[in-house]
């Protein structure tokens, strides 16, 4: 199968930015034919079996969401590998890293083989389990990271909980580092804040609702990097949402330490206030933050600090939603949104495309030790974006099981229009 | 007249002809209390659910004796007979009720924002008894008349407000509603229970009880609870009584005809010395009596129209 994406804007970056061809014959890149130069390997080829016309668009390298829940084992009610697939290749991701809250937990090599197996049946998208850093996210015994690698585990984390044991950590962080794998740390103290069900701050105060302050995640993302910068093991702090954490990987970063750092689209596009009347889709952990947060957050996207934005997708029914805020359960979903909110930064100047390519591709791909790339000779996984459709969100459309987004109805500019994994095509957006 | 609002779910949401139209009925209605057959067939044929999901004995019962006053029907649920204890969901029995076609449910729960949930999925008015630590309209429109009643108006009193700040919808409806009438208003206690940004409600802060009583007219002390103790809020009760606690050396610094209110249950000789509470000064049963005519006016109000109460 020979296929031509022809004249979009390719932006790859570090490789290239410009319009161009990109041919992909079966699961790899051919080759890359910038426009105006002559295309002096078509009459060996032949002719394409199938041409996608990317005029206007921009043709990236496929991207990742390395962080999101799929509820399968365990909930499937709520998500499965399947649906979770299908809302990543409508979100234009071509891979994403599953974390291990599962019931069971992924914390052993079956867990992993049934999600890994569940995933071959799915739409293509390429699923990267996490597993656990500690036996059933308990914080008391290490699981055995050799064999999870060799199952395919790209990474640890006890995320959805923090590791609170310190030794623990370092343990983990040492151990890990033995096998080349990373940790991704779900930083929170929740000791400091036993009752918080959302950020503590003027908004909290006047609706009565129990806080949750900036450094209850600081705390821990300071310590995750002392353990770092102790063990040399290599150390990705998820979710971060407040200015004091950003200024403490920054810092880190300055001086050497081996630390990576996300954030999620909700952490620069909303604020505390937009809980509005209770609404339970503004309700997650952490909780929304105040506007010097959110402005720090972007500014640590704009500088390099924070390098990976990941959407922190966590579906939930009704049945975790429809309550009183107090009891309702923490998550939103994000895979359909992630474009189309962080196409914003890109409209408002605070990153170039390119930059944008980066927190949602390349970056990630890195940190996982994975490739994205496109050039002769690269698997062709390829995000192609409309940067300039503008349409209305509408929950009622999406891939996902659940509905739990803030966005819906949000005007939205730009969104993912094909989806390739190794060349096939997985997500085409309609009309 | 023209049909008042729904839903009473706190004091910010309604407007300065609102609170005062409640405040004036209110007066009206005190007058059917002191009768020696306390009952007007305002509300005959109107139906009223209290819904608590909350222990609560004063303010269920100034409910219940107002709606009675009214000959409104009364049913009840709590939390350890309803459904709720079979795992229910607050939307499921809010769509039971409704099927049921109440007029007005009067909900106490112990979730912040419970009765918006509420007030979005019934026709039934929803009057709001206390949600989480977020508001208590009731009960701060009857401090508000009972403030008015003795002092006329509540423009330029200063009126402090001491105690466990942080986890009092008592003092969150009365700052609305104090700041709303023209009162400076002085929040005090130990910065453990002093809640992040209360400046925003338009409050001063000060952690030192006698600059807090010092001139003011108006002293509301707030119940101190035991369970605070785990979340170390604070240290011990007898320090709490020192440091913050109104006793008769420190009233000498307000001014001399002040008023000492409290929204009770009263903790004595922690925050609020017995000869305090019992004397001159203390308005505390006007409260309480203030509290069943606030009560009947909000369900005439929402129920009734004030039109129905003079054709009675």
């Amino acid at each position: 199968m020979l296929t031509r994406i022809k004249g979009g804007r390719v932006v790859d970056p570090g490789n290239i930015d410009g319009v161009a061809d990109v041919w992909i014959q079966d699961e790899k890149i051919l080759r890359v034919v910038p426009q105006g130069q002559a295309d002096e390997n078509s009459e060996v080829s032949g002719a394409p079996d199938r041409v996608i016309d990317a005029g206007g668009m921009i043709v990236a390298p496929g991207l990742i969401d390395m962080h999101v829940h799929f509820r399968e084992p365990g909930e499937e009610y709520k998500e499965t590998i399947e649906t979770g697939c299908a809302a990543a290749a409508a979100g234009g991701f071509t891979a994403v890293c599953t974390m291990p809250n599962t019931r069971p937990v992924n914390d052993c090599l079956q867990v992993t083989e049934f999600i890994l197996e569940q995933a071959e049946k799915a739409c293509g998208v390429r699923v990267h389990p996490v597993a656990a850093v500690s036996r059933n996210l308990e914080g008391k015994a290490l699981c055995e990271y050799a064999e999870l690698k060799r199952a395919g585990v790209v990474a640890l984390s006890d995320d959805g909980r923090p590791v609170m044991s310190s030794l623990l950590m370092r343990r983990a962080l040492e151990y890990a580092k033995g096998f080349g794998l990373l940790i991704i740390s779900h930083c929170e103290d929740p000791d400091l804040a036993p009752a918080g069900v959302m950020n503590e701050g003027p908004v909290a105060t006047r609706m009565g609702l129990q806080g949750i302050p900036n450094a209850v995640e600081s705390i821990m993302v300071m310590r995750d990097i002392a353990l770092a910068e102790l063990t040399g093991g290599r150390l990705h702090i998820a979710h971060v949402s407040t200015q004091e954490s950003v200024r403490a990987v920054r810092e880190a970063k300055k001086r050497g330490v081996q630390v990576t750092a996300e954030t999620a689209p909700h952490y620069f596009t909303l604020i505390d206030a937009d809980v509005g009347a209770y609404n339970t889709h503004a309700k997650m952990n952490p909780p929304l933050r105040s506007e010097k947060d959110r402005e720090a957050v972007i500014q640590g996207l704009a500088d390099g600090t924070i390098d990976v934005i990941a959407t922190d997708h966590a579906p939930h029914s009704s049945l975790e939603k429809d309550l009183e805020f107090d009891l309702a359960a923490n998550g939103i979903i994000g895979l359909e949104t992630s474009v189309p909110l962080s196409l914003k930064l890109v409209a408002s100047g605070a990153l170039s495309m390119s930059d944008l390519i980066r927190k949602m591709s390349k970056n990630p791909a890195r940190i996982l030790n994975l490739t994205r790339e496109i050039r002769p000779g690269a698997i062709a996984d390829l995000t192609i974006i409309d940067p300039n459709a503008a349409y209305r969100i509408n929950a009622e459309n999406f891939r996902s099981r659940s509905r739990n987004t803030p966005f819906d109805g949000w005007e939205a500019i730009g969104k993912p229009v094909f989806t390739i994994v190794a060349g096939e095509i997985v997500w085409r957006a309609e009309g | 007249m023209r049909a008042f609002r729904k839903d009473i779910l706190d004091i910010s949401s309604l407007s300065d002809e609102e609170i005062s139209a409640i405040l004036d009925t209110a007066e009206q209605m005190k007058e059917i209390s002191q009768r020696p057959i306390k009952k007007v067939p305002t509300l005959r044929g109107k139906t009223v659910v209290f819904f608590f999901h909350e222990p609560s004995t004063r303010t269920r019962m100034s409910f219940e004796i107002a709606a009675k006053r009214l000959s409104a029907d009364t049913v009840s649920i709590s939390a350890s007979t309803s459904s709720m204890v079979k795992g229910e969901t607050l939307i499921d029995t809010a769509r039971n009720l409704q099927a049921m076609n109440p007029d007005v449910v009067v909900i106490r729960h112990a979730c912040s924002g419970a009765p918006h949930m509420l007030a979005g999925r019934l026709k039934a008015s929803i009057l709001n008894a206390g949600d989480g630590l977020h508001a208590h309209p009731s009960q701060a429109l009857l401090d508000m008349l009972t403030i008015r009643q003795r002092k006329g108006d509540l423009k330029g009193l200063r009126i402090a407000i001491i105690g466990d700040i942080a986890h009092s919808r008592v003092a969150r409806s009365d700052f609305a509603g104090f700041t709303r009438m023209g009162a400076e208003v002085i929040a005090c206690g130990p910065p453990t229970m002093i809640p992040c940004g209360i400046e925003s409600l338009g409050v001063s802060v000060t952690h030192d009880a006698d600059e807090a009583v010092r001139g003011a007219d108006v002293v509301m002390m707030l119940r101190i609870q035991k369970e605070r103790l785990k979340g170390f809020f604070f240290s011990t009760e007898r320090e709490y009584a020192g440091a913050y606690g109104l006793n008769a050396e420190r009233l000498k610094l307000a001014e001399k005809d002040v008023l000492v209110m409290h929204p009770g249950p009263v903790n004595r000789g922690v925050e609020i010395s017995p000869e305090i509470a019992d004397g001159p000064q203390s308005v505390i049963l006007d409260q309480v009596a203030n509290g069943v005519a606030v009560r009947m006016a909000l369900l005439l109000l929402v129920a009734g129209g004030v039109r129905d109460a003079d054709a009675d």
